[in-house]
């Protein structure tokens, strides 16, 4: 760990280059003519070792950009001047296979998008295209649902956490949020026999009912993950190396986040109190009593102490949701054969990184006209490119690591 | 399901733009507004300023092939002070270009690329419009309506194979 080792090196790599680029360039000057030559110097007076600006390709095979990202940095030395994002690499064309699928054959494909909270995903998918049918899911696939989203919550926040703390230089966490993981993709697997593209809703409510120790689980779960968080607490919130690589790193403002786009997390750690679970309630969300922490700076480390009071949150809400499940048929009155009238939704659930938002056109087939799903990672990636820079390479990594974005779901 | 709304809301932006504004419906309790492509800027803008749409939730296009106006640009508004949304669509004819709104929501830079790389509908203003999702070389808009999904299929058997597809 730590920045200075791997910092030099990179600024003899950096150094080897540009007396490279120069030594190309001493060759090509002889032969252009002298005003060129002259801009030139003045071009290269800009940076501050008076070297060329250097443009370093991380990703798309580079572990720490979360999957096939590529960015293209502009560097002037080891500080960020400018980012560029090259993406689509894992484009699959998700929006136009819905269109050639029926409503319910494409329910496992948002699955794959945010390949880590799959559950949310279908939430979102599902609700959406009941608003478009007019029916509701009945009270007790409300309250399953709501137990699963939250838990997916805390798999994918666990995610973030132990890979963001890779990414940084500390390894260990990793290891803890992999073994508290595990707990909640066993329910998963338990409730519907998958653990990560579960589609674990249909359309109108739930195909499974709940196993016979599902509420046990989910409270044993629970009770653990308590002192499980205080154990990251421990390796990380007063660790001053991460202090050192998080605090101030990535700042965005509220101002900046709005008009960005970007959405979660990101949103709440610059201090805006919005949740759409709050806000526009789905599911059964307002029966439940939770907070919506905010951080204050918008940094790196403000983001982090959001997303741990989340998790401590959505443990919250699992344990109010056990303590009641209403009884009752767990699919509501959907036919098979799904026939919206011609018309149109648009429905967003506050997901792990953000909104997530379908809008679905309907021409009164069973196949839906025009799906369009707006990706929390996708808008939240744009953000970058003012995050980083100024910054130095190092906290690029950072940064990408904080914004907690799934290539599946911003290529889609 | 479409009914015909008549607001305060929509009252206002009728009252502001007068018949830039074509339609005012609202479809399973969602409002939405029909706009005139040519007032899109000053329309955003007094969304966002006058109105308080701060935030462009999504921005969004859909193919109509059979229509005089091809597409429909969708514009998706939330506004935290309110907590309300509402929808903007703006027809387009198959060439016609719309002006960009990454100076009123940043936003819409990254947006309006996936729009201009799925339907190639182009924005005047934008400061760097090219495909997002796909490769510069790629041929064609993926999400209009006669882009047949087998068409990459049978062109790369035939090229490389020789053969007619069998799919």
């Amino acid at each position: 760990m730590g920045p200075g080792k791997s910092g030099d090196r990179e600024r003899a790599v950096a150094v080897k280059k540009t007396e490279a680029v120069r030594r190309q360039k001493r060759k090509e000057s002889d032969l252009r003519n002298v005003s060129d030559t002259l801009q030139d110097d003045a071009a290269q007076k800009q940076t501050l070792l008076g070297a060329d600006e250097l443009i370093l390709n991380m990703g798309p095979q580079h572990p720490s950009t979360h999957g096939v990202l590529r960015v293209k940095l502009k560097l002037d030395g080891e500080r960020v001047r400018g980012t560029e994002c090259v993406i689509g690499y894992l484009h699959r064309g998700v929006e136009k296979i819905a269109e050639n699928r029926t409503y319910q054959q494409f329910a496992p494909y948002v699955d794959r998008m945010d390949y880590v909270a799959a559950v949310s995903n279908g939430l979102g998918y599902c609700e959406a295209v009941e608003k478009l049918l007019n029916v509701e899911a009945p009270p007790r696939a409300k309250v399953i649902r709501t137990i699963m989203t939250e838990l997916q919550r805390i798999a994918s926040h666990l995610v973030w956490l132990g890979t963001h703390a890779l990414d940084i230089g500390a390894l260990t966490p990793l290891f803890y949020c992999m073994r508290e993981r595990e707990e909640i993709l066993k329910i998963f697997e338990k409730y519907c026999g998958a653990r990560l593209t579960t589609h674990a809703f249909r359309i109108g409510g739930l195909q499974y009912e709940a196993y016979d120790s599902f509420e046990k689980d989910v409270e044993r779960f629970c009770k653990d993950f308590e002192r499980r968080i205080q154990e990251y607490v421990d390796l990380l919130t007063g660790n001053s190396i991460w202090i050192g690589r998080t605090r101030n790193v990535g700042v965005l403002s509220a101002a900046d986040c709005i008009a960005l786009g970007a959405s979660g997390p990101v949103l709440r750690a610059s201090g805006v109190k919005w949740d759409l679970r709050k806000a526009q309630p789905y599911a059964a969300y307002d029966q439940y009593k939770f907070e919506i922490p905010v951080g204050t700076n918008g940094d790196t480390y403000d983001r982090y102490m959001v997303r741990m009071e989340e998790m401590r949150q959505s443990r919250l809400i699992c344990l109010q949701a056990i303590e009641n499940i209403p009884a009752g048929p767990i699919l509501g009155k959907v036919g098979k054969v799904l026939k919206p009238p011609a018309g149109e939704i648009y429905h967003s659930i506050e997901a792990p990184k953000g909104i997530l938002g379908y809008y679905i056109v309907s021409d009164g087939t069973t196949q839906p006209y025009r799906v369009r799903i707006r990706p929390p990672s996708f808008v939240n990636l744009q953000a970058l490119d003012k995050m980083a820079r100024g910054h130095l390479v190092a906290d690029v990594v950072a940064i990408i690591g904080t914004l907690d974005i799934v290539l599946g779901e911003v290529d889609r | 399901m479409q009914t015909p709304l008549d607001n305060d809301l929509t009252k206002r932006y009728r009252e502001q733009f007068g018949a830039a504004i074509l339609e005012a419906i609202e479809d399973r309790k969602q409002a939405y507004l029909v706009i005139e492509a040519a007032q899109l800027e000053e329309i955003a803008r007094y969304s966002r300023d006058v109105e308080k749409f701060d935030l462009l939730e999504d921005y969004t296009a859909v193919d109509w092939p059979r229509r005089e106006k091809r597409f429909d640009l969708v514009a998706i508004l939330y506004s935290f002070s309110h907590n309300a949304r509402l929808r903007l669509k703006i027809p387009l004819a198959a060439e016609q270009s719309a002006a960009s709104l990454v100076e009123i929501w940043p936003t819409a830079n990254w947006l309006e690329r996936e729009i201009f790389d799925m339907f190639g509908i182009s924005f005047s203003g934008h400061p760097d419009l090219k495909r997002i999702l796909l490769p510069e070389e790629w041929q064609g808009h993926p999400l209009r309506k006669d882009y047949d999904i087998l068409q990459q299929d049978t062109a790369w058997v035939r090229e490389n194979l020789g053969i007619e597809s069998g799919q």
